[in-house]
């Protein structure tokens, strides 16, 4: 009685599960359907718009679209040196906020304040344009590298600054009751895993930069932008022109993104 | 137990702790010889942690001085971070070893990385010798075929043992135990207090805060039991546990022996109520086949 009853139960329970799945799916689909819907219908009305302004010359894009595009790779080549560089002096200035040296904490606080409370393109503009009053002439490309690399290390400053303090207390206690000193703990125990935790935003990092590397184009560097002014100026195209630069930067972006989510899932697959 | 008790290991005298405006620790002194193993007891908030960890500074007492073997330090709290000081804490933990209730192995390291870091890095070990000692002391705990695993992949209990043995490869004087069975399930707590006789048993010197009755008694060479920043009394276990002098140790005995008998209570009448629940779902799918 009680077994034929389960027997039974068990072949509806098993259809019920399979009709679950089978609805999750359908609902899934359909929901995938109408988002790319919605944005391939957003993007065709766009197309329409600009196309019958009248102002988009296909031939000219034709013509420039490579050459804006080949701008595509100094922009790369200006956000991962930058990047490295504000890595580098992010790890730095971290240790200098956390210090409890007053004179280290101080010059590190004075650095993070100084380059955030001030315009990104002052900063570009004062490496190129007024160092060289100074007898330091530094050409354009490494002028904005260095500028780049300099406003993101006070950003990431912070950043790194707070994935060390979400290292586990526990982790510097395990590690100090093992007789290690200070700068042994720091750097085979809390940096390693401090610096987990901060991939993720050293990717948002990234990206943000893609396109703040656009404002290098105003000293010279011939990135996306400056290219796109180039050829906008050559065939008076300039809705054209920037607007190849635009997409250029949001492919860009959309590529090192999933490039991003990628490496974040990968990561998390390991072992923690 | 088994082994019989050497010279004085550890000394800890006139501990006085405060927090703030707590008097956590009121003027504890502590000996511990070769081969001993002293079980701390006493309810939350007594102070029995903060002693523990004060005999390696992981917390500064205010007052007091503490010695192993030949390395003392003074408590100096208005000259904490001197590099003096620092250093001559540094030389004290290099004699202890220390458990953690969470463990705090290192994540990012495997079993074996966890167990050759500090020999290699802090006591200079050559590496294939850091390897073999790892290798032994992994063995000893019974987690040698874990060795190339990650921390996260481990149970509780498998944790806590390679945090055992990390602690053996830095071959201590003697290893501090600070609630080392409290964050586990139940069902781990046997595999970790095993180890553990087994290294009282050899004649490891050890002092083990702890809720396990059964390890000290089964274990410990001395039992204390601390309440309000003092020893109230101290004594080989089974007087302690069986025939406490002091009406106080007699309380917290008392209290802490009937509330694990209620959890067992808890369980045994929550037992029965499965089968039952059983019945009922028999009887619902019954009625749906005739349906």
């Amino acid at each position: 009685m009680t077994a034929i009853g389960q027997a039974v139960g068990n072949t509806s329970t098993t259809q019920l599960l399979k009709s679950i799945v089978a609805a999750n799916r359908r609902a899934k689909t359909r929901y995938r359907l109408i988002y790319s819907a919605v944005w391939a219908i957003i993007l065709v009305v766009l197309a329409i718009a600009l196309g019958t302004t009248g102002k988009i010359d296909f031939a000219f894009i034709q013509k420039w679209g490579g050459f804006i595009l080949g701008g595509a790779g100094t922009t790369i080549v200006v956000c991962i040196f930058s990047i490295t560089m504000a890595t580098m002096l992010a790890v730095v200035g971290a240790l200098g906020r956390l210090s409890s040296n007053p004179v280290i904490n101080g010059v590190a606080s004075f650095y993070v304040s100084l380059v955030r409370g001030t315009p990104l393109l002052v900063q570009i503009f004062f490496i190129y344009y007024s160092l060289p009053e100074f007898k330091i002439v530094i050409p354009g490309l490494e002028a904005g590298i260095i500028a780049l690399g300099f406003n993101y290390g006070a950003y990431m400053t912070e950043i790194f600054r707070a994935g060390i303090q979400a290292v586990p207390k526990g982790q510097r206690e395990a590690a100090e009751a093992l007789a290690m000193p200070g700068n042994l703990v720091m750097r085979r125990i809390v940096l390693p895993q401090a610096t987990r935790i901060v991939i993720p935003d050293l990717g948002n990092q990234f990206v943000a930069m893609i396109k703040d590397s656009a404002l290098v184009s105003t000293i010279g560097v011939t990135e996306v932008l400056n290219n796109a002014q180039l050829a906008g100026s050559q065939g008076l195209q300039f809705t054209a022109a920037f607007l190849v630069a635009a997409l250029i930067y949001w492919g860009l972006t959309i590529i090192f993104s999933t490039v991003q989510s990628w490496l974040e899932r990968r990561m998390a697959r390991g072992d923690r | 137990m088994s082994v019989a008790l050497g010279e004085v290991v550890v000394t800890a005298h006139g501990i006085q702790k405060w927090f703030g405006p707590l008097h956590v620790l009121r003027g504890v002194d502590l000996e511990v010889r070769e081969h001993e193993t002293v079980g701390i007891i006493g309810r939350s908030g007594s102070g029995k942690t903060t002693l523990l960890r004060c005999i390696n500074f992981m917390e500064e007492a205010t007052v007091g001085r503490v010695k192993i073997r030949d390395i003392e330090v003074v408590a100096d709290p208005l000259h904490s971070s001197s590099r003096a000081q620092q250093e001559q804490i540094r030389l004290l933990r290099l004699h202890a070893g220390m458990l953690f209730q969470e463990f705090n192995l290192f994540p990012h390291m495997t079993v074996l990385g966890n167990c050759i870091e500090a020999p290699m890095r802090v006591k200079k070990v050559p590496k294939a010798q850091a390897i073999e000692t790892a290798e032994k002391f992994l063995t000893k705990v019974g987690l040698i075929e874990k060795r190339d695993e990650y921390p996260p992949r481990l149970s509780g209990g498998q944790k806590q043992r390679v945090a055992i043995a990390r602690a053996l490869t830095m071959e201590p004087d003697v290893l501090l135990f600070d609630e080392p069975t409290s964050a586990l399930d139940p069902e781990l707590v046997g595999e970790v207090i095993r180890v553990m006789e087994e290294l009282a048993h050899e004649g490891t010197t050890m002092i083990v805060v702890t809720h396990e009755m059964s390890f000290c008694r089964e274990a410990a060479d001395r039992v204390i039991f601390i309440e309000e920043g003092v020893i109230v009394e101290e004594g080989p276990p089974e007087q302690i546990l069986d025939d406490p002098h002091d009406e106080r140790t007699r309380q917290f005995l008392r209290r802490f022996l009937s509330s694990n008998s209620d959890a067992i209570d808890a369980a045994a009448a929550a037992a029965p109520a499965a089968p039952a629940l059983d019945a009922v779902r028999a009887a619902n799918d019954a009625s749906q086949g005739h349906g």
